[in-house]
């Protein structure tokens, strides 16, 4: 019951990118095509479950047991940053099909503040381990779900008329507010 | 001459958030209220401002090839430095700012100045850079957090203008900070091509 609970909220209640303001770089960067939107997505999940997976167990390990929690910012980033070339290297030998699909989205999740966040957020809202992989997953998922929804919007965007000055970046800002509009429906649901 | 061009061009010409699109995360999640708004800025502003200055100082003794995880540590660093010192001097302000003090580390403007303009240039016009950057971000925010905090609450740094019943709530809930930046990143488009 729990983990559907953190499920249903972290996908349409605190939808990480609409709600918490999570990952709107790639949200805007990615989002001119639904292909690409789902090869960033499946990248986003991969990484977020296994990266919050390790920053879990160091936490609890080592930053807990030393009690240097105050290294956690630098502890972290640099895990993720070293996760993510891991996980490039491995996906090219074990699997180059993925590695084809994900490959040239793997750098540029570094810099994505949504795998920090939910890294922290899962030590902050003190889930256990089983809880915090759930939590990653569906944070995932929401972040996928919005990033495709708002690709899919952008396509028929392209095929408008805007006026003038609306096209490009103001356009996109305001359909994602009328997204995020849509999302707070969901908000009455737990 | 060069260094005040340094210091205004993050202003207004290449502001990170208007023009260059970078930081949104804390552009958007933070700006509820100006307050709250000058407060992330000039966090970033401080980060920017230190970082910039020991990686133009040690930039030479950084191999190319581990070049962006050091200047991530550094960059954590001063981050971690913030995240302290605001906890102990400001709780309110970093209860309110809450997850994105340390998702400083993860902005695009403090790795990308690093990157584009302290790994290049010397320490004095890094450290401009890096104060003109800030300044021009925590511009950006403190205008964006000054718009959604009036039509949301009717109310500007705390200042009652009009009653907060007529104010509309959802320019301070999530969907307002896209509308609000959206807009006003038109309204300076505009400005800029007259």
């Amino acid at each position: 019951m729990n983990y559907i609970f953190i499920i249903i909220t972290a996908i349409f209640v605190n939808n990480i990118v609409l709600n918490q303001f999570l990952g709107i770089c790639p949200f805007l960067g990615v989002s001119k095509k639904i292909s690409t939107a789902a090869g960033m997505a499946g990248a986003v999940t991969f990484v977020m479950v296994i990266a919050t997976i390790v920053t879990y167990l160091i936490q609890k390990s080592v930053l807990d047991v030393l009690g240097i929690g105050f290294m956690q910012t630098i502890t972290f980033i640099l895990v993720i940053a070293a996760l993510v070339q891991l996980v490039e290297i491995i996906l090219k030998k074990v699997s180059p099909s993925l590695y084809q699909a994900l490959g040239v989205f793997l750098p540029l999740i570094t810099t994505n503040c949504a795998i920090l966040g939910v890294a922290i957020m899962t030590i902050q809202k003190e889930y256990n381990l089983m809880e915090g992989v759930v939590f990653a997953m569906a944070s995932a998922i929401g972040f996928g779900l919005a990033l495709v929804i708002f690709a899919g919007l952008r396509e028929h965007l392209d095929l408008m008329t805007v006026p003038k000055g609306m096209k490009g970046v103001p356009i996109a800002l305001v359909v994602a507010g009328i997204l995020a509009m849509a999302f707070m429906g969901f908000s009455g649901l737990v | 001459m060069d260094n005040v061009k340094n210091f205004t061009k993050g202003l207004i010409k290449e502001n990170p958030v208007f023009a260059l699109l970078l930081g949104m995360c804390p552009t958007l999640g933070v700006t509820t209220s100006a307050e709250n708004g000058l407060g992330m800025g000039l966090a970033t502003t401080f980060v920017l401002v230190m970082a910039n200055i020991v990686i133009s100082a040690v930039k030479n003794g950084i191999p190319d090839k581990v070049r962006i995880p050091a200047f991530i540590i550094i960059i954590a660093s001063f981050v971690t430095v913030v995240e302290l010192t605001m906890q102990a001097y400001l709780p309110s302000l970093f209860a309110s700012l809450g997850l994105f003090i340390p998702l400083i580390v993860v902005n695009c403007i403090v790795l990308g100045r690093a990157e584009a303009f302290a790994s290049k240039n010397n320490v004095i016009s890094s450290a401009i850079d890096g104060l003109g950057m800030g300044l021009g971000f925590s511009l950006a925010l403190t205008l964006l957090g000054a718009v959604r905090e009036f039509l949301g609450s009717g109310k500007v740094f705390g200042l009652q203008i009009y009653d907060t019943n007529y104010g509309m709530l959802v320019f301070v809930l999530a969907p307002g900070a896209f509308l609000v930046l959206g807009y006003l990143i038109l309204v300076i488009n505009r400005f800029k091509k007259a």
